[in-house]
């Protein structure tokens, strides 16, 4: 065996995953990034509000991404950066290509799988129009301003109110450009409300929301589109369009985890997240491969990117260590009413140790609500909560005395009468 | 003076130039745009037809029939991605059932080979997602897929390599006779031939009356476009069509040659070169594939585009010498299935030419070949080989469809270099993905702007003035890509 563990990814669940299986006693560590250096998105996220519930102090994305590299350091974990992870079979053996290695196989005890997500395109969403240049993702503009230094454009239309363009909106302002309006298709934005403060209002970039792109006009660089507000089945309205004059119209319409790899080698996966479907402890429906961070469901914040990456990390370590967690009892996790996902999907009550967190996101804004956790008809637990909207993701604790030896699990939310 | 010039190189103007180099003589390509196959060329559905459609008689059935055999020996030689997957003409219900006893006949006449009817069940068998409302098929196994900006680069890179020259950026807005010959003036300069062709797609109407009396005009038709994800890229196996009616082909859904879907077209009057795609177009694609191939899973789409028909008044392709103007040879109304029929179309004018008095001596030295590296084919070995001796075959720069730096370093090195992001993009694959180029774009302009000794700012998308970077950010951060 080559390794006990590779770990593929090095953004910021890849570097926690690999720094807590190194912690809980793992000597044989790889991991494999594809870009030129460690971090992944995070070297271009400049701005600052990471690291509040991790390190208990704002930090910038490079800085953030700093620490878990700096804690890498004085560990034995390998890491190969330029190298892309070509194929990985379920008896996880990894084939990659780097200039220094060439095409390699190497073979490994544990997988974690870290690829983060990818930005959704143009295309995912059918805009109609030119096919002009000027009209870029949002995390592309971000890595043409903050990693390359150069600008983009002069003004600007977002599509999508996603933190990364809400993030862009003040980038590109700061920067010199001007924003002309952030446009939602939904009557809420996807973003989180701290950015929806500092990013927009403070720059008095108007947000419409209920709009929608519908023509994009430009010969050879974009000239000007057109935006319609859409009626609840977001549908164009005829009769609401209004023009913009610019040149550059950034999309941040949502991002999708990364999942070629896990798709080659049939881990099981779920429609709801597009990622693969998890225990309590990250692991997969395979056998000693795990999965953690925005491959698994995309987070707002990175700490708790890197708090599920840790746990992750830690189940390899204890795999490999210890061996396989028993496969019974199982209880299974489902949408209950306004829930859109959870994760873990899958718990094995034999796997947990205290407690288990469960990730979710609601599907609609809520006031004050309460969350409901039900086995079969019984309420095993509830909590109360003052504002939940679908840009913002949700945890509750179940302690370990709560669950059922079995069964179906469901997490439902609902409004609290006034 | 050259002996030919062509004017446009899609590829009819490539498929010319290519005929043209195997002779000694001097023979100029002057295209309008900054690239080689960027308009109609690049944007259609990809099909090799059999040639069931076209009228008996006509030369677009003669045409489509001869250069359909022509174009898997040349995919070959030139190293083109070209496979014969066959295609069925779905019928739903009793005038379909004629329509396609239409097409069998026509095709006999035509002499396209193999055509055979299926039962409806026959056709689910085939292609088991069809839907379940078919009530016939047509089976042409002659039918093809193909990578059509690939098939005129190979023919254009041939012809360069074999002596022809190529001016891009070179728009023709005069042409005079002159004693011996004619003058054209273009954006890029004065040129001079003994003989014209004009392969300038939707605006050959225009350039033929530069000179000439009007003798044709051309009608744009624009079709739009699905491309989905690889993941989708086995919902069908053959070109599926459905009946054709007034409005041309129909709506197809077949597999690529990259391993993608590809669904459409529409089709209606445009102004040339409106490659736009409107909301009433895409719904149109949907709504009418959906009849053929009911599971299409449209949420997988990465790319939607459109591409301009150059159709003419004409109910037939334009292939002969200008009636005004001797010596000036014309390839007007190229639409569909133009692309099938570019290699007959090359050859029939090459016997023009010569029937007019342009003599043709086969050079003694001619290289007829291309291969082009591509990475993911290699085995293992070859691959580590290869690195070995180029450390840069093993840094994928796009992820999405696995493009090496090192193919895209070798592409800009090739007899026709791309100059921008989508040239690149035509010649090696990349940005082609899922992610269309949000990851391996800035990579790829940095590449261009290295290779070709550019300023990462004045790397287009396309052609000039699609512009991606307006300046460096405050403080001049730039660290020249």
């Amino acid at each position: 065996m080559d390794y006990e563990l590779i770990v593929i990814g090095g953004g910021p669940a890849g570097l926690a995953a690999a720094y807590a299986a190194w912690a809980k006693g793992l000597r044989r560590v790889l991991i494999l990034e594809r870009d030129r250096e460690l971090g992944g998105i995070l070297n271009q996220c400049i701005h600052n509000g990471f690291g509040l519930h991790r390190f208990k102090e704002e930090l910038t994305g490079p800085e953030y991404a700093g620490r878990y590299i700096e804690m890498l350091k004085a560990t034995g974990v390998e890491a190969k950066t330029d190298t892309m992870v070509l194929r990985i079979t379920q008896d996880k053996c990894v084939s990659f290509l780097n200039p220094v290695d060439g095409y390699r196989t190497v073979r490994a005890e544990a997988v974690i799988l870290a690829m983060g997500c990818r930005e959704r395109t143009r295309g995912a969403i059918s805009i109609p129009g030119a096919r002009c240049s000027g009209i870029f993702t949002a995390g592309t503009a971000q890595r043409f301003l903050n990693i390359e230094g150069y600008l983009v454009g002069k003004r600007v239309v977002i599509l999508g109110s996603g933190d990364i363009g809400l993030i862009m909106a003040r980038r590109m302002t700061l920067e010199g450009a001007k924003v002309l309006a952030c446009v939602e298709l939904m009557p809420y934005s996807g973003g989180l409300n701290r950015n929806i403060v500092q990013c927009l209002r403070d720059y008095d970039i108007p947000l419409y929301l209920s709009h929608t792109v519908t023509d994009i006009v430009g010969k050879q660089r974009l000239e000007r589109i057109t935006i319609s507000a859409v009626d609840a089945d977001r549908r164009p309205i005829p009769g609401t369009e209004l023009s913009f004059d610019c040149d550059t119209l950034l999309l941040s319409v949502g991002l999708v985890p990364e999942n070629e790899l896990s798709r080659q080698m049939d881990v099981e996966m779920d429609r709801r997240t597009n990622g693969p479907v998890v225990y309590e402890n990250m692991e997969t429906g395979v056998e000693g491969v795990f999965a953690c961070g925005n491959v698994v469901h995309v987070h707002d914040l990175v700490d708790f990117v890197s708090e599920e990456s840790s746990r992750a990390g830690e189940a390899a370590a204890r795999y490999i260590l210890e061996g396989e967690t028993a496969k019974e009892p199982l209880l299974t996790v489902e949408n209950g009413s306004a829930v859109s996902y959870t994760v873990p999907q899958r718990i094995r009550p034999a796997g947990v140790d205290k407690n288990v967190k469960l990730f979710f996101r609601v599907n609609r804004v809520f006031g004050k609500a309460v969350i409901r956790v039900r086995s079969g008809e019984t309420q095993i637990a509830c909590f109360k909560r003052e504002h939940m909207a679908p840009g913002e993701m949700e945890s509750v604790i179940l302690p370990k005395a709560l669950l059922p030896q079995g069964g179906v699990l469901t997490v439902s939310a609902e409004e609290v009468e006034a | 003076m050259d002996d030919v010039i062509i004017i446009g190189c899609g590829v009819v103007g490539a498929a010319c130039a290519y005929a043209l180099s195997r002779y000694e003589l001097n023979v100029t390509v002057l295209e309008a745009g900054s690239d080689i196959a960027a308009g109609t060329t690049k944007a259609n559905s990809a099909i090799i037809h059999a040639g069931y459609d076209p009228v008996p008689g006509t030369d677009m059935a003669k045409m489509n029939l001869e250069g359909s055999a022509m174009a898997e020996d040349i995919c070959r030689r030139l190293d083109v991605p070209y496979e014969r997957v066959g295609s069925l003409v779905l019928a739903f219900d009793a005038a379909d059932l004629q329509c396609l006893q239409t097409l069998l006949e026509r095709g006999q006449m035509n002499g396209v080979e193999g055509l055979k009817l299926l039962s409806g069940e026959e056709a689910r068998a085939m292609e088991p997602n069809v839907s379940g409302q078919v009530q016939g098929a047509l089976w042409a196994p002659t039918a093809a897929i193909i990578n059509p900006w690939e098939y005129c680069l190979a023919m254009a890179e041939t012809a360069v390599k074999n002596g022809v020259r190529l001016h891009r950026n070179c728009r023709v807005t005069d042409i005079r006779r002159e004693q011996d010959g004619f003058l054209l003036t273009t954006t890029g300069g004065e040129f001079t031939a003994k003989y014209l062709i004009n392969a300038a797609g939707v605006y050959a109407d225009a350039v033929h009356e530069l000179i000439g009396e009007k003798e044709f005009t051309i009608r744009p038709s624009r079709g739009e476009y699905y491309l989905l994800d690889k993941c989708e890229g086995q919902r069908v196996r053959h070109v599926i069509f459905q009946c054709p009616g007034k409005e041309g082909k129909g709506v197809l859904v077949a597999p690529t040659v990259h391993g993608n879907l590809i669904v459409g077209p529409t089709a209606g009057p445009c102004v040339p070169e409106d490659v736009s795609n409107t909301a009433e177009g895409l719904r149109q694609v949907c709504e009418r594939a959906v009849k053929s191939v009911p599971t299409i899973a449209f949420r997988e789409n990465i790319r939607n585009f459109a591409g301009v028909r150059a159709a003419s008044d004409v109910p037939d392709f334009i292939v002969r010498e200008s009636r005004s103007v001797p010596g000036f040879f014309q390839a007007a109304g190229i639409c569909s299935p133009g692309l099938s029929a570019a290699p007959a179309i090359a050859k029939r004018l090459t016997e023009l030419l010569s029937r007019s008095g342009l003599e043709l001596h086969e050079k003694a030295r001619y290289d007829d070949s291309r291969r082009r590296l591509r990475f993911t084919r290699l085995t293992e070995g070859e691959k580590n080989e290869l690195i070995a001796k180029d450390s840069r075959f093993g840094r994928v720069i796009c992820r999405c469809e696995t493009v090496t730096e090192g193919e895209i370093v070798a592409c800009l090195h090739t007899p026709i270099p791309p100059c921008s992001v989508n040239g690149v993009k035509r010649r090696v694959g990349a940005g082609m993905g899922r992610c269309q180029g949000g990851f391996c774009g800035p990579r790829v302009q940095e590449i261009i702007a290295r290779e070709l000794h550019m300023d990462p700012v004045d790397v287009m998308l396309e052609e000039k003035g699609s512009y991606i970077l307006t300046g460096e950010t405050k403080g001049g951060g730039a660290r020249g890509l």
